[in-house]
C-alpha cells in the first residue's frame, strides 16, 4: 500500500515535471537569461504555498497519515559545502538543462540521450565519495 | 465538435500559477507520509546499491530505508511517458522570442520548435561526441555538487528553503551564480 502511494506521488511528480516544462532544457536556459517569468513563477509560488505547509506544520503540530511527528531535517550550518557544492550543481544544471528530478521523467517520455546524464551524474555522486575527506566542508 | 475544442485544454502546458502549487502539494503529499522532498539523494542509493560502499564510507549505509524514494522516481519516470503521450500534442515549448534569437546565435535551431535542443539530446546523438561530452560533463557536476551541496534543486530550493534554511538560499545562490556563469560566460565558448 505504502508503495502504491510513493508510486502515485511520483507518477505526479513526473507529470508535473513535464507540463510545467520545467524538465526542457530551453526553459533552465531562458530562467538563466532572466527571459521569461515561468521558471520563477514555479519556484516562487511552490516556495510561497511550501512556506506557510511548513510553518502550518509545526505550529499545529500535525501529524502524518501514520500518526507519526513529521520531521524537518536542519541543513548543517558550516557554509562553504554549499557554496562550492552550489556553484558546481549550477554549472551542470545549465549544460544538462536537467537537475535530478526531471533527468528521470525525461527517461518516461524516451529520450534515449537522457540516460547519458543520469550515468554521469551517479557517476558525480560516486566522485564526490571519494573525494569527500579532501573537499572543504 | 464544440466539446472536443473545449476537452484541448487538457493538452497545453502547465503554467507557473498551476505547476508551482502542484510542486507543493507534492511536497505535502511526501511530508503527509512521513518522507522529504529531495531526489538526488537517489543518485547516492545507486552508487551504493552498485557497491560504492567497498571503496567509501560515504556509502555505507542501508539502502532499503531509501526505497521509497526510488519508487518516487520509478513515478517520475512512468508521469514522464504519460504527460508526453497522453496529455500533450505539441512538444514545442514555447520560449520567448528573445531566448529563441540568442538560441540560433549559439546554433540551437530547434529553439521554439521541440521539447529538448535536437542538437544534444537527437537519438543519432552517438554519432556525435561533442554532444556526449556535453551531457557527460553536465551529469557528472550534477551530481557531483548535489552531494556536496546536499541537495539539488527539489532539497534545497524547494524543502529546504520552505523550511527557511540559510544553508539552502546559499545553496540556491551557488546553483544560481553556477548557472549564470555557465551560461553568460562558458556558452559562448562551448557553442
Amino acid at each position: 500500500m505504502r508503495t502504491l502511494i510513493y508510486l502515485f506521488i511520483g507518477i505526479l511528480f513526473g507529470i508535473t515535471m513535464f507540463k510545467s516544462e520545467a524538465a526542457s532544457w530551453f526553459r533552465i536556459y531562458e530562467m538563466f537569461k532572466f527571459e521569461s517569468f515561468h521558471m520563477y513563477g514555479i519556484i516562487g509560488s511552490a516556495l510561497v504555498i511550501g512556506m506557510i505547509m511548513v510553518q502550518a506544520i509545526k505550529r499545529f503540530k500535525i501529524k502524518s497519515i501514520y500518526g507519526e511527528t513529521i520531521h524537518f531535517q536542519p541543513k548543517v550550518k558550516r557554509y562553504s559545502r554549499y557554496i562550492f557544492g552550489g556553484i558546481i550543481f549550477g554549472l551542470g544544471w545549465a549544460l544538462a538543462g536537467a537537475c535530478p528530478g526531471p533527468m528521470f521523467t525525461l527517461v518516461g517520455v524516451g529520450y534515449i540521450p537522457i540516460l547519458v546524464v543520469i550515468l554521469f551524474s551517479v557517476l558525480g555522486t560516486f566522485l564526490y565519495g571519494i573525494l569527500r575527506n579532501k573537499l572543504p566542508h | 465538435m464544440q466539446n472536443i475544442n473545449q476537452m484541448n485544454w487538457i493538452y497545453e502546458p502547465w503554467p507557473w500559477y498551476i505547476s508551482g502549487p502542484m510542486i507543493a502539494l507534492i511536497m505535502f503529499l511526501l511530508l503527509m507520509v512521513g518522507k522529504n522532498f529531495g531526489m538526488s539523494a537517489n543518485l547516492r542509493t545507486m552508487c551504493t546499491i552498485c557497491g560504492a560502499g567497498n571503496k567509501a564510507d560515504f556509502f555505507k549505509f542501508d539502502w532499503k530505508a531509501q526505497k521509497w524514494n526510488l519508487i518516487v522516481i520509478l513515478g517520475a519516470i512512468i508521469g514522464g511517458f504519460i504527460g508526453s503521450h497522453f496529455l500533450t500534442k505539441d512538444m514545442a515549448v514555447a520560449i520567448t522570442p528573445n531566448t529563441i534569437n540568442d538560441l540560433n546565435e549559439l546554433g540551437f535551431n530547434s529553439a521554439g520548435k521541440f521539447y529538448l535542443p535536437n542538437e544534444l539530446f537527437e537519438t543519432d546523438f552517438l554519432l556525435n561526441l561533442k554532444s556526449i561530452l556535453i551531457l557527460a560533463i553536465g551529469g557528472l557536476f550534477v551530481g557531483f555538487g548535489a552531494r556536496y551541496s546536499g541537495g539539488c534543486t527539489s532539497g534545497h530550493a524547494i524543502s529546504g528553503l520552505s523550511n527557511l534554511q540559510l544553508p539552502s538560499l546559499v545553496a540556491v545562490i551557488g546553483f544560481f551564480i553556477g548557472g549564470l556563469v555557465m551560461i553568460h560566460f562558458l556558452f559562448p565558448l562551448i557553442f
